[in-house]
């Protein structure tokens, strides 16, 4: 039986008891994890154990709150920096030949320079402060957006085209009545991957040079070997990211209530 | 047939050819098509794969240039995607993001017509082809003889003088097809409309039709027109009876002659 038949025989119980199980399994590593280091003996600047990284959650809390705010922003005011150029760029891209032709290649092509990499030269063009980092999240996020939106863009069949013109329709008409909701769902799935990207972005931009936010917390705690609060940032930064993901699903699931999530396993 | 009159068709093709520039130069796909059609006629055409008679669909609708010949449609010459026509396809272009009737409504939306009348009419239309009750369902949760009804109700819902369908029942199962065969010719003798129909199918053409086209393969040519004098309206029992025999026989042995036929013993 392949996994296609397994899922649409999945009954509706199964895919509520998914989230339930993926926890009870987390919360065995976690405890694995707890013994792991009491029998070893392993001390906390190697690897501290999670009640450790509870503990430091708990004393850094409002610590953590301050610079998860810091990276929120950033992550939050580059991401629609990137969607504000990417969705005119894609439309862009869809209707201009010679747009297609002369930017869309450099625009694949750039994806070959490691971000990170220019990083430094970002931070030495506009210092410190906010710039640079909401450029570097921009960067990140920008390429799935594009690259989604122009995909989704073009998925509309002749067909369609052709059926928008038998009704008369404006070209303006064509794009918001047939063009732009046929592509959301693409545009969706590319925003969810631009999220992830957003975030690695931020952190990377703080690691370089920042006085705050958390990359900065992960640099500062590492150079005074302090792994327990090093974690209690990844740990809060995982929730960062999954928090932004999932209100991105959340939007997604609202804005688009005719839509069938392929992992549903539907058609 | 060849100098068909233009007074009393409604519409008239004359000397349409249509050729495809390929690498290997240009390809004729269709050659010389004269063809008058009366108005409030049912016209099939068949024809195998490839023979053109799409094309010659969407140039009749507008949708693509002709590379010579004229065509005429309620007097007018069509050089540009024509508004007085309502199209059907093999797939049934449902915008996914709206609901059924939302979808035959669009067809006013574009057109400015008044909306409160568009929705009983669309309303209308549903009950006629036995979707009342689902007017509120999005596509991906009807099947594909209820989608494809949805798409017949929008195509018609401006009351079009002309209903262009292009092997609108080719991917549908024999049953529904038969049920949608019926709910067409319902439909066609309350509105008085002239409807050109593409179809594979040999035994559909001749159920459906004042006039069956018969079309050649590559480059494609009007091979015969044949007139279906069957009573109206049509009853699935005239399948069985000889006189449908005969003319699908008709059209068999035409397409026996062409080699779009061949039967094994023959050779």
């Amino acid at each position: 039986m392949s996994a296609a038949d397994m899922s649409s025989f999945k009954p509706a119980s199964a895919i509520r008891l998914r989230v339930p199980y993926a926890l009870l399994t987390l919360i065995a590593l976690l405890i694995v994890w707890q013994v792991a280091v009491m029998v070893a003996r392993l001390p906390d600047y190697l690897l501290p154990s999670p009640a450790t990284i509870i503990t430091s959650l708990y004393d850094l809390s409002g610590l953590l709150v301050y610079h998860t705010w810091i990276t929120l922003v950033e992550v939050v005011l580059g991401f629609i920096v990137a969607f504000l150029v990417a969705v005119p760029l894609a439309t862009l891209i869809c209707y201009s030949k010679l747009f297609e032709r002369s930017v869309y290649p450099l625009i694949v092509g750039s994806q070959t320079i490691p971000k990170v990499a220019i990083a430094p030269l970002l931070l030495a063009a506009f210092g410190y402060g906010l710039v640079p980092k909401v450029t570097i999240v921009a960067l990140m996020a920008f390429f799935p957006m594009v690259i989604n939106t122009v995909v989704g863009l073009r998925s509309v069949s002749q067909e369609m085209i052709y059926l928008s013109q038998s009704m008369g329709a404006s070209p303006m008409q064509q794009f918001f009545r047939f063009r732009m909701p046929g592509a959301l769902p693409s545009m969706f799935a590319g925003m969810k991957m631009a999220s992830v990207l957003a975030v690695i972005g931020a952190i990377v931009a703080e690691f370089v040079g920042s006085n705050n936010g958390l990359g900065y917390v992960i640099t500062v705690a590492g150079s005074n070997f302090r792994m327990d609060q090093q974690f209690a940032a990844i740990v809060v930064l995982s929730a960062l990211g999954t928090v932004i993901f999932w209100i991105i699903g959340l939007i997604e699931r609202r804005a688009l209530p005719w839509h069938k999530p392929t992992q549903d396993g539907g058609h | 047939m060849l100098n068909s009159t233009r007074s009393g068709n409604f519409i008239s093709i004359e000397g349409v050819s249509k050729t495809f520039p390929t690498r290997k130069g240009n390809v004729l796909a269709l050659s010389q098509i004269d063809l008058g059609i009366k108005p409030g006629e049912f016209v099939s055409i068949v024809g195998p794969s490839g023979c053109g008679k799409s094309t010659l669909l969407m140039i009749l609708a507008g949708l693509i240039p002709s590379s010579g010949g004229v065509v005429h449609v309620n007097g007018r010459d069509i050089t540009a995607p024509s508004a007085d026509i309502g199209i059907v396809f093999q797939r049934d272009v449902l915008l996914e993001w709206r609901t059924a009737l939302e979808n035959i409504v669009l067809q006013a939306e574009i057109r400015k017509m008044d909306k409160k009348a568009a929705t009983e009419r669309a309303m209308q239309l549903l009950d006629m082809v036995g979707l009342k009750g689902f007017e509120n369902a999005f596509p991906h949760e009807l099947s594909g003889g209820m989608r494809q009804r949805v798409s017949i109700c929008r195509a018609l819902l401006h009351e079009p003088p002309l209903v262009v369908m292009d092997e609108p029942f080719g991917a549908l199962d024999a049953l529904t097809r038969d049920q949608l065969q019926l709910d067409l010719l319902k439909m066609w003798q309350k509105s008085g409309m002239t409807v050109v129909f593409i179809t594979h199918s040999i035994s559909e053409a001749v159920f459906l039709s004042d006039r069956v086209v018969v079309m050649s393969p590559r480059p494609g040519r009007i091979e015969e027109i044949i007139d279906i004098d069957l009573p109206r309206p049509r009853r699935l029992s005239m399948r069985e009876t000889p006189k449908f025999a005969g003319y699908a026989h008709q059209v068999t042995s035409i397409f026996k002659t062409l080699g779009v036929l061949r039967e094994g013993d023959d050779e």
